[in-house]
This record gives C-alpha cells, sequence and structure tokens, in this order.
C-alpha cells in the first residue's frame, strides 16, 4: 500500500529533440547539459521537489540511457523517499501486446497503473525541455479556487512572437473559450507553456476514451485538450510570470545559457530558496592560472583556464590551454580547448577535442553573409585536428582532420 | 588483499590545539580546505578509494560541523546497511578521550565486534592521496605487524612527539626516536599505520593495565624490537598542518598543477558534502590570475594567488592577493585584503583594508563583520 499523494507529476522527456542534432544524438533531450552543470531535467525535478511534490514520474522513449543513469535513485534532488521519489516509466510489454509512446496522451494512458498508487487527486504533467523556475504548489491551488478539471500554465509573449506558440484565448475570469495552435493573427498573447494540472479522475476518463479512439494521435495539444473543451469541462489558464524558455532548438539553448550572464536575468541560480539540484561530479575547484582572462562568464568545478575566456559559458573539467580564447559560446563537460584554438559563437558537446590553432565559428560581424551565420557545434568526442577550421552554423558529428 | 578486510580508523580530534584559530568550534577533521574539502574528506576519501568501507570516525568535542559534514556518509559511499560510517563520540566523559590509548580502549567494542583481519589507522592533519591497497601489499610482502606510513623531509616545527624511524636495508625498524633535536631531513611518521586489529587489541589492553597510556612511547618505541614493524615511505604531497603557516602554505601549493594532479588524482578522487552551489559568475571587469575558485562564487574586482570556497562574492574595485576565503564570506566593493586567511560566512564591509605578510597571515573568524 502506497500513501496517498495529492499531488502526482509526469515528465514527458521521451522526445528526441531532433533539432538539436548533434547534441541528442545519444541522449534524450531532457539529458542535454545546460548552464555550466545542469542538465535540462534538474529544472522540471527540482521544481517539483521544491513545490513539495513528492511523486514524480518520468516517461522516457528516446535513448535512455544518459537520462536514466543520470536520474538514478533521484537522490540527488532527494527524490529517493521509501514510498515515493523519482521513477523512470519506458515504454514495456503488456498482455495485449507492447507498444511504443504514441503520443504525449497515450504516454500517460500506458502509466495509469503507476499514478494511481498513489491515489492522487491531481497530476501535473510537465515537459522536460525548458528553463524555468515554477512554484507547481501555486498553480494546483488555483486549479483549487476554480474548482477546475484543467489548468493551463501560459506566459505572455510579445505581440510579434506569438504566432509560433499556441495561444489559449480567455475570458475575463481566467476560463479558457479557444486554442489557438500557432495563429496567424493572434487574438491574445497568452502562450500555452506546456505546463497542465489535471484532476485526475477527469483525466482518467478522457485517456481512456482518448485511447479508444482510432482516429487520435493521442496527444495532449492536439486530442484531448480540444475534447475537454468542446465538452464544455472547466479549463483555465494560470498566468506564470518569470523566466521561462523551450531549450528544443540551438539558437534557444544558445541564447538561454547566455541569459544566465546577463547581470540583470530574471533566472535567479544563486536563489537559496529554489536551488536547482543536479549530480554533481567529484572533482576539485576550478583553477585560473597565471595566463589566464576571464570575463562576464560562468566556469564551473574541475575545469583549467589558462586561455582567455569572454561571455561563455563552461561546464566541469573543462580544460582551455594558454593562447587560446573562447567568447560567446558554450563548453560541455570534459571538453579540451588546445593551444591557439580559437572558439567562437558556439557549442562544443562533451569530451570533445579542439586540436591547436583550431579555429572553430565565427563572430557575426565578421561574415558578410549573414544567411551562412550561426552557431557551430561539436558533437561529444569529437576530435578537431590542428589548424582545421569549423565555419559557422557547422554540425560536426564526426573527426575533422588536421590541417598541416 | 581484499580491501574489506581491513578497517579503518580515523581521528578527527588530534593535533587541533596546533591551529587553535581554525578549531575555535570545529573539529580538526572539519577545517575547511582547498576551496571545497574538509581536512577528514582525505583521509576518508584515500581509505573508500582503497577499497575499505567500515570506517569508525573518533571524535571528542566540539563535533557538530563534522556530523552536519559527515552526515550519513553517503558522499563517500558510505550510508550502507553492511558496515559503513560510524561516528564515536564518547559515551559521557570526555577525559576517555584524553589520549590515543585511552580513546581506543572506550571503543573497544567496536574493534572487538569487527571481523577485518587489518585496521587503518589516520589522523587528519596530514593532506595526501595515498592509496592503502600499496600499504597493505608491503604489509603482507614483510609479513609485518604494524606498518608506519613516513616520509622524507624536515619536521615540521611545531609537529607534537614527532617519531623519527630507522630502518634495516629491508625496512623494518631498528631504531625510534621520539621527539630527538634534529636538523635536516629525517624520515619521521605520518601518523597513518596498518595494523592487525587483534594485535591492537592485546597493545591497547596492555598499555591500559599498565597505565602506560602514550601510544608512540608505550606502543610504538616500547614494542620495535619485538613486533615486525616495517616502514611504508610516502613521496607524494602530503603537507603536515602544524600552524596556521602551514595551513597557508598548504593551501597555496594547490596553484602547482602537478600539486593538483597528484592530490585531486582522477582515478581516486577525494569526496566531499556537495551543496548544489551554480558554477561560480566572473562580472565585466574581474580580473583573475593563479587562483583556485570552488562554485557558487560571484567576482567582480581582482583575485590573484587566492583559493575561494563555495559561495564566496568578490565586490567591485576589490583586491583580493594570497588570501583564503571560506565559503560564503562576502567582501564588498573597494577593499584591499592581502595575506589573509578569512574563515565561513564573514561580512568585510566597502573600502576596508586588511594587510597581513606571508610568514603571518592575518585570520578573521568565522561569522565576524569588518
Amino acid at each position: 500500500m502506497y500513501p496517498k499523494q495529492e499531488v502526482v507529476a509526469m515528465i514527458l522527456a521521451g522526445g528526441q529533440g531532433s533539432r538539436l542534432g548533434v547534441l541528442t544524438q545519444k541522449l534524450a533531450k531532457p539529458a542535454v547539459p545546460y548552464g555550466g552543470k545542469y542538465r535540462i531535467i534538474d529544472f522540471p525535478l527540482s521544481n517539483c521537489v521544491n513545490s513539495g511534490i513528492e511523486a514524480v514520474g518520468v516517461l522516457t522513449q528516446y535513448q535512455p540511457l544518459v537520462l536514466n543513469e543520470y536520474i538514478g535513485s533521484g537522490q540527488p534532488w532527494d527524490l529517493d523517499s521509501m514510498n515515493s521519489g523519482v521513477r523512470v516509466l519506458s515504454p514495456y510489454q503488456q498482455v495485449k501486446g507492447a507498444d511504443w509512446y504514441s503520443g504525449t496522451a497515450n504516454a500517460i494512458y500506458q502509466n495509469i497503473n503507476y499514478i494511481e498508487r498513489y491515489n492522487p487527486e491531481y497530476v501535473v504533467i510537465l515537459s522536460g525541455d525548458h528553463i524555468y523556475k515554477m512554484d507547481y504548489s501555486k498553480m494546483v491551488a488555483y486549479h483549487k479556487e476554480k474548482n477546475a478539471d484543467c489548468t493551463i500554465a501560459v506566459i505572455d509573449v510579445p505581440l510579434a512572437e506569438a504566432s509560433r506558440f499556441g495561444i489559449l484565448n480567455t475570458n475575463p475570469d481566467g476560463s479558457i473559450y479557444e486554442f489557438d495552435e500557432k495563429p496567424k493573427v493572434p487574438k491574445s498573447t497568452n502562450a500555452s507553456m506546456g505546463i497542465y494540472v489535471f484532476s485526475w479522475d477527469k483525466l482518467r476518463k478522457y485517456l481512456v476514451e482518448d485511447e479508444e479512439n482510432t482516429e487520435s494521435s493521442h496527444d495532449f495539444g492536439k486530442d484531448v485538450l480540444p475534447k475537454m473543451l468542446s465538452d464544455g469541462q472547466r479549463m483555465f489558464a494560470y498566468a506564470f510570470e518569470g523566466y521561462w524558455k523551450d531549450v528544443g532548438t540551438i539558437d534557444s539553448l544558445w541564447e538561454s545559457n547566455m541569459d544566465l550572464l546577463d547581470p540583470n536575468t530574471t533566472l535567479d541560480l544563486s536563489d537559496e530558496s529554489w536551488k536547482i539540484y543536479s549530480r554533481n561530479p567529484v572533482v576539485p575547484p576550478h583553477y585560473i592560472s597565471e595566463t589566464a582572462s576571464v570575463q562576464n562568464s560562468l566556469i564551473s568545478d574541475g575545469c583549467d583556464i589558462n586561455g582567455k575566456i569572454d561571455f561563455s559559458v563552461l561546464f566541469s573539467n573543462v580544460t582551455v590551454a594558454h593562447n587560446a580564447v573562447i567568447q560567446d559560446s558554450i563548453i560541455m563537460p570534459g571538453a579540451v580547448i588546445e593551444e591557439g584554438a580559437v572558439v567562437q559563437y558556439a557549442i562544443v558537446s562533451e569530451n570533445a577535442v579542439i586540436g591547436k590553432n583550431a579555429v572553430v565559428g565565427a563572430r557575426p560581424e565578421d561574415i558578410d553573409d549573414k544567411d551562412k551565420w550561426g552557431i557551430a557545434v561539436i558533437g561529444d568526442n569529437v576530435k578537431i585536428g590542428a589548424n582545421a577550421v569549423v565555419p559557422p552554423k557547422a554540425m560536426i558529428s564526426k573527426d575533422v582532420e588536421e590541417v598541416k | 588483499m581484499r580491501g574489506n578486510n581491513i578497517m579503518g580508523i580515523i581521528f578527527s580530534n588530534l593535533h587541533e590545539d596546533l591551529i587553535n584559530e581554525l578549531t575555535d568550534r570545529r573539529t580538526m577533521g572539519s577545517v575547511p580546505f582547498g576551496g571545497r574539502y574538509r581536512l577528514i574528506d582525505f583521509p576518508l576519501s584515500n581509505m573508500v578509494n582503497s577499497g575499505i568501507n567500515k570506517i569508525g570516525v573518533l571524535t571528542k568535542s566540539n563535533y557538530q560541523s563534522l556530523i552536519d559534514h559527515l552526515g550519513t556518509g553517503k558522499a563517500w559511499d558510505l550510508s550502507r546497511k553492511r558496515d559503513g560510517l560510524f561516528i564515536l563520540p564518547p559515551f559521557s566523559n570526555t577525559s576517555e578521550y584524553s589520549n590515543r590509548v585511552t580513546t581506543l580502549n572506550s571503543i573497544m567494542p567496536f574493534l572487538k565486534n569487527s571481523t577485518e583481519e587489518y585496521v587503518a589507522i589516520s589522523d587528519c592533519d596530514t593532506i595526501c592521496n595515498i592509496d592503502y591497497q600499496k600499504i597493505c601489499s608491503k604489509h603482507l610482502e614483510n609479513n609485518a605487524d604494524i606498518t608506519l606510513v613516513y616520509k622524507r623531509d624536515t619536521i615540521p616545527a611545531k609537529l607534537h612527539d614527532p617519531v623519527v624511524l630507522s630502518f634495516d636495508s629491508k625496512g623494518r625498524v631498528i631504531d625510534v626516536l621520539i621527539n630527538p633535536s634534529l636538523t635536516g631531513s629525517c624520515s619521521f611518521y605520518m601518523n597513518i599505520m596498518i595494523i592487525k586489529r587483534e594485535l591492537l587489541i592485546d597493545l591497547v589492553n596492555k598499555c591500559i593495565s599498565k597505565n602506560t597510556l602514550n601510544f608512540k612511547r608505550d606502543i610504538i618505541q616500547a614494542e620495535y624490537k619485538n613486533l615486525n614493524i616495517y616502514g611504508y615511505e610516502f613521496d607524494g604531497f602530503s603537507p603536515c598542518i602544524t600552524s596556521m603557516g602551514d595551513y597557508f602554505n598548504a593551501n597555496m601549493a594547490l596553484m602547482n598543477s602537478d600539486v593538483r594532479k597528484d592530490l585531486f588524482n582522477s582515478d581516486r578522487p577525494i569526496y566531499t558534502k556537495v551543496r548544489d552551489d551554480m558554477p561560480t559568475k566572473y562580472g565585466l571587469g574581474s580580473k583573475v590570475t593563479n587562483s583556485l575558485i570552488a562554485n557558487g562564487c560571484n567576482i567582480e574586482g581582482e583575485v590573484e594567488n587566492c583559493v575561494l570556497f563555495k559561495g564566496v562574492h568578490i565586490g567591485k574595485g576589490t583586491k583580493v592577493s594570497n588570501c583564503v576565503i571560506m565559503q560564503d564570506t562576502k567582501i564588498g566593493d573597494n577593499c584591499n585584503l592581502n595575506y589573509v586567511i578569512v574563515d565561513k560566512d564573514v561580512i568585510i564591509k566597502d573600502e576596508r583594508s586588511l594587510m597581513g605578510f606571508l610568514s603571518y597571515p592575518v585570520y578573521i573568524s568565522k561569522e565576524s563583520t569588518v
């Protein structure tokens, strides 16, 4: 018998994140490193713990090894309690056959057993690819106050960008009357954040019905939510204020990392009252040598810095040799930047090696054809040979040979 | 030898009087070191990395910070169903823990109920990365009763009762001098040893019954002719902390990359309690050279030749040189610090100037405001 949990959270972490290219070749998007020491999944996991949610299911499907290993027992997030905590839920074989998760709603449907063990009143559905700090308990309180069946978190986006999002149109009392997916002419600027609170008995009913509907793609946004709305269920929008970013593309991942360097950023990771927890590597503090120069950057434990670092985010155990230059870039754990190498506007993935005097990426002002400019990405464990040049916007998944 | 045939014992309190500024409200083992560690992390991690997973930590008083640091032993992988970490404070009267022999006597049940054949014993005054497996292999090879770890160096001036050893060609101890007046380099005991568990129990019982309670004189010196006592030379980085000067120099030695490679050997990492700080933020206009810096710092000023612990803030226009700044200390704007050891949670307000000297670093105590 499991003790009752009023709220159970389910994190959708099965997506491939194909728009992140080489960064998600061998790992699921929620396991992508972020912010100098985190992985994206640390944000929803830490938000859950900080909001007092003790039962968290993580739904995995695509390349789950790194994510499984990272979550482990859940201890780094205090999610290793005796009868609750974090559980990694992958698709499994059942009596009637075996299925992959065919959509977000189907993934939850297949794990109804997990949710029911806790006999919850509410289920919070989260996605594993957003960077934000949010108190879900406030959203659940709002859901209760409105006596809602479903509450969707929304964030105010600039009108010019509203057509990139799913827009929710609401009545003055906050109730939703219309979903407008990527509207050409948006009626409002309330963009859905992909965070839902459901009353569990209602959600359960709709999941079962949706599963029986052969026409459905079993997706929350496309199928379940519109059905609930057309049935006249009580659906409310919950306005969230603060930093929120979907880091599903190379550009947004890069930008969101750079946001941390802004002295006026609204995403404060040093806030003691809302810590973001992560699995910490066992390494000594970082060392800045006599030849190094570091400006406006984030640097993590275990780094050995001998070169010039500007406007960059360095994860743990990065080695930067003498005379190497790193500007406006993200260098992931264990990468090595050799002597004289220049890395600009780039993401260098885990354990990659940038050889002597190699050049990766370029500053936008140094490129005439702006269409050819973009963030250069080096895949994990890739070795860029000495003197080689990797142009901006390139995505490198194989070793590049040395240029003599 | 399998690691689980050895148990560990760590004395966390000894030598505290040598750096009583730092140990005013903590044990020797919980003295912060190297940006994110406590001294006990070194013997603990060394034992764990050598496969020892039953470790008793002896502590006499002032041990709140130690217990807070160790917790269940999870960070060292010592939170286990079988064996793991045992924190062993005195039962009721601290005089039981007044010296090494009576302390060992008061944990006799712990020693007697163990099944391991050997005991590794270490203090917290020497900072090193040492492999007990290697010492044990030598111990077995020599068919030794006791193996004493020593190093060849000049004896630190303030070390209590240094034990100077002489050996025959096979490494067996043939002479033991305690506190001799010697100059120059010699082989002195590092307060790390391997001994058979049953022999340790016998020797302690014998000392108690005769009321000869000096571990060095009444065990090592008295018994070296009767027992097979061997030496094991350790030649890695291993500063012994016997004064504030030693403490300062040991921190500064970490600027040397060979020292860091030796002490923070990635095959035998040093574990410590984690705190989930964000990476360190370097502001516009910050200037940092030759410094060891932990996560969670916020640096807007100038830092050279310093060790900064977790969560230190350095304000704008401030210059900090040759300092050891412990965790969560906040230094305001336009300050100037040189040769200062600043303890935890200190606030140094704007425009302050603090100057020590290489031979006498100034010390600012925990939670004070300047």
